[in-house]
């Protein structure tokens, strides 16, 4: 299905958040956002990933 | 004498961003060799291979407290979502919370900060406002449930210094029981030590040490001058006068002439 991630359309194959993360490679510190509704760590298991989605994975970055 | 900033004591009242400095080393070496106490840190977009993990092993190990932003933010909800995305990554209540009303400025949308600054008191966050020095708006935002207040000193990286000092002079005296930090515009190490003689208790900067020519000595520089400007304001100054008044005795002047 196609979905948009962090700002990029993209093709995947995971019906959740959790799932996709570890699709596209993410670990470590992130936080995630579906929909422009942010997803705790705990519900992203649960968290089913639907066609058209916008899902965000943030991570630490250098701030002022 | 220093106060908490939401239960905790900070060693020393320099608060340093992570932002734009020429490498991860030279942040690194400007966090060590100044000691600043507190790093702001921000929520971006992960990048391929981990990027955001690689900075945050480097910030983990320098052992200060993190303060993440909501740096970007022009709303309320996108400023209460990043804050719950810190809370998360960044394993900590506090959030400098940032919601910028005017593009050129960078100046705070105080209506909005209130607001924002309401829902995440409520929510359990410890927030650290990025305003302006208007007295009301200090107010509400303590009101809000802040315990700590962070006006400008002039507009982000603009590196004027006090733009206000009537204004900041007045906020101090306002709230004398509230932590309050000058965030943001400062430019040199003089400007730093002139918000710490106002009496506040802490100054935030990024752009004036990391962009300078050698931001190492410049981060040094910061923290020699918050903790002069920190002893004097403790040392109760003078009164600047208009006319000169002799230092030297002058009763038991020998007659020379």
């Amino acid at each position: 299905m196609k979905i948009v991630l962090n700002g990029t359309p993209r093709e995947v194959a995971s019906a959740t958040l959790a799932a996709l993360l570890e699709e596209c490679g993410f670990s470590g510190r992130v936080a995630t956002s579906c929909n422009e509704v942010f997803v705790p760590a705990t519900l992203r298991a649960t968290t089913p990933v639907t066609e058209g989605d916008r899902i965000e994975v943030v991570a630490p970055m250098q701030g002022g | 004498m220093s106060k908490e900033f939401y239960g905790v004591t900070l060693p020393n009242p320099l608060m340093l961003g992570t932002a734009q400095y020429p490498s991860p080393a030279i942040l690194e070496e400007a966090f060590r060799a100044s000691g600043a106490s507190v790093a702001t840190v921000s929520l971006r977009r992960e990048g391929a291979g981990g990027t955001g993990q690689t900075f945050w092993k480097m910030i983990e190990d320098l052992g200060v407290h993190v303060l993440p932003n909501t740096a970007g933010c022009h709303t309320v909800k996108e400023a209460v979502t990043t804050a719950h995305m810190a809370r998360e990554v960044f394993d900590t209540k506090w959030i400098k919370l940032e919601l910028i009303g005017h593009t050129d400025s960078l100046q705070p949308d105080v209506f909005q900060l209130v607001e924002a600054a309401r829902i995440l008191s409520e929510d359990g966050f410890e927030v650290f406002p990025y305003t302006t020095e208007d007295l009301i708006v200090g107010e509400r935002l303590l009101e809000a449930g802040c315990e700590v207040l962070m006006p400008w000193g002039a507009p982000i990286g603009s590196g004027r210094g006090l733009n206000n000092i009537y204004a900041l002079r007045a906020m101090r005296a306002e709230f004398p029981d509230v932590p309050l930090v000058v965030d943001a515009g400062i430019g040199l190490p003089s400007h730093a030590a002139a918000a710490m003689e106002l009496g506040f208790d802490a100054v935030l900067l990024n752009t004036a040490v990391a962009r300078a020519g050698d931001p190492v000595q410049m981060a040094r520089a910061m923290m020699a001058a918050v903790e002069a400007g920190q002893a004097a304001h403790e040392a109760d100054p003078i009164e600047a006068r208009d006319m000169a008044e002799a230092s030297t005795p002058v009763i038991g002047k020998a007659f020379l002439s």
